[in-house]
């Protein structure tokens, strides 16, 4: 079953489209890298992806259902995710809610869901701070808990915004890790960065401009007269 | 002793008056978490204003106060609804408009009477010491409905405390859970004006709320400790009422937001001197990040 199609799509705010004409399918286990500057529309994409923006025009579908449709196969990690300084939550409380899309209202929470939050703090290494409230942690901890909380969902898709953001290198190479391993058990990403690199391992590359300036395997797609357009610059060699 | 018993041991009323005001602190405690969480305090404050043209209609036709204000905030979250989303305004903007809106037609209808004043004074300050057993269970009955609605709601409530993206893309209608939070706040300020009136129940649903929010690291001891809180100040609120012949509504309010003013100020001593602590213990921990 394809992951992620998209067909002539266009998404945006109101009646102005951001992007349009997009068409694009993604398999099992394949990785979606965006890429653009700001205000591109790497974000809007994501956004109609996870179903918070309805799509404008064109057909998408993600497990061959609408956006939104499956919260318990598609996780979505919002470029800044909210950590209230106001809201009393450890680590663990805040990756527990990446569960309640499978507890729903009314079911009690088992050990294996224990289990998944508690691998999945260990995952983004943040399980030392479990018990920790989340309004005292620096900024990368608080986007590892983040993490954490997206990786409990046990999706299928997974859609990531700018998840390096705030992090040093080493935090990117985990992030990198993380991505390539649930890769590798079929999970398929779609993942906004303005890193070049993270590219590198990608299926395919999405090059935006408030278009798609290219799309395709990241040799084709990040080619130095698409970089150039997309940001006045090419790439070193 | 004497000073802290004799007033609640020798007075019915004010038993009732303790019993009643420990009931509107256990229900305020649980909705006002969530106002305090979600950053709901105007609604809450436009609610408990709203609610006052439907009571003075009911005083006016001689139907049920209770019933009046259940139609007043039924107006008043509908109109805000309407407002906010066909005329494209802000949700502030719509509840500020409605808010002084349904305030100023609770005054013009109150002030077609002059036996009106005393009723206003009542409905916006509260009647604690001439609560009877019938509002106790009416206060009760709310505690219970209260308790149920967070119960159940208490993942899409958390995930929306949080963010309204994270409950919808955790499967929840964000706009729903809103309106099911929005009636559970009106079912406590319905409940309660009876009691601290509709100006005071708002420092009810706040302030013992934003105690607990300094000290808890879960909803639950949140919860717990603004009922505590809550319960403490009415005591005290009480007392002095009591022995310094004071508002009794006002003094329960007051002794909340001065048991916050002084847990804030404890909180923020007590950080400061951690992060000293910290800093010697730890001087590099700071700026490291590790993914």
């Amino acid at each position: 079953m394809t992951s992620v199609h998209a067909s002539s799509l266009a998404v945006g705010y109101g009646k102005r489209p951001v992007v349009d004409n997009i068409s694009l399918d993604l398999q099992p286990g394949e990785l979606l890298v965006l890429i653009g500057t700001n205000g591109s529309g790497k974000s809007t994409l994501l956004k109609t992806l996870a179903g918070l923006i309805e799509p404008m025009q064109g057909k998408v579908t993600l497990l061959s259902s609408a956006p939104g449709q499956l919260p318990t196969q598609v996780a979505y990690l919002p470029q800044h995710p909210v950590s209230s300084h106001t809201l009393p939550l450890c680590v663990q409380d805040v990756v527990a809610m990446g569960r309640f899309a499978h507890l729903g209202l009314f079911k009690r929470s088992t050990d294996t869901d224990r289990a998944i939050v508690l691998e999945s703090m260990k995952r983004t290494g943040i399980d030392s701070q479990a018990n920790d409230p989340i309004r005292d942690l620096s900024g990368g901890q608080q986007q590892r808990t983040h993490l954490a909380q997206v990786l409990a969902r046990r999706a299928e898709v997974l859609l990531l915004d700018e998840p390096t953001a705030g992090l040093d290198l080493n935090g990117r190479k985990a992030v990198a890790e993380l991505i390539a391993t649930e890769r590798s058990r079929g999970v398929t990403v779609v993942l906004a960065t303005h890193e070049l690199a993270d590219a590198e391992s990608a299926n395919m590359v999405m090059l935006l401009a408030q278009r798609v300036v290219s799309l395709g395997a990241p040799t084709e797609a990040l080619r130095d007269e698409y970089l150039r357009e997309c940001f006045g610059f090419t790439q070193p060699h | 002793m004497n000073y802290l018993v004799d007033p609640f041991a020798n007075n019915e009323f004010m038993r009732l008056a303790l019993f009643g005001g420990i009931l509107v602190a256990c229900t305020c405690a649980i909705a006002g978490t969530f106002v305090v969480l979600r950053g709901l305090a105007f609604v809450g404050d436009a609610l408990a204003h709203g609610v006052l043209p439907g009571i003075a209609t009911a005083m006016l036709l001689g139907f049920s106060g209770i019933l009046g204000a259940a139609i007043g905030a039924a107006v008043m979250m509908g109109g805000v609804s309407i407002v906010s989303r066909k005329f494209r305004l802000s949700g502030d903007t719509a509840i500020g408009l409605l808010f002084v809106g349904m305030l100023s037609l609770g005054v013009v209808i109150t002030s077609r009477s002059t036996s009106f004043v005393g009723d206003l004074t009542r409905i916006l300050f509260g009647e604690l010491l001439g609560i009877t057993t019938t509002d106790l269970a009416w206060q009760f009955a709310a505690l219970i409905i209260v308790g149920a609605i967070a119960f159940v709601s208490r993942r899409p409530f958390l995930l929306l405390s949080v963010d309204d993206g994270l409950a919808r893309t955790s499967g929840f209608s964000a706009r729903l859970f809103h309106n099911v939070m929005l009636t559970m706040v009106a079912i406590t300020v319905i409940a309660s004006f009876q009691t601290v009136g509709t100006l005071l129940v708002l420092g009810m649903l706040i302030a013992p709320a934003a105690t607990g929010s300094l000290f808890a690291r879960r909803i639950e001891s949140m919860m717990l400790i603004a009922a505590l809180v809550g319960s403490l100040s009415t005591y005290i609120g009480l007392l002095i009422s009591y022995h310094y012949d004071l508002a009794a509504g006002a003094s329960i309010v007051l002794t909340a937001v001065m048991i916050f003013a002084v847990s804030a100020t404890a909180n923020e001593v007590r950080k400061a001197r951690g992060h000293d602590h910290h800093d010697h213990e730890h001087p590099h921990v700071h700026g490291e990040i590790h993914v």
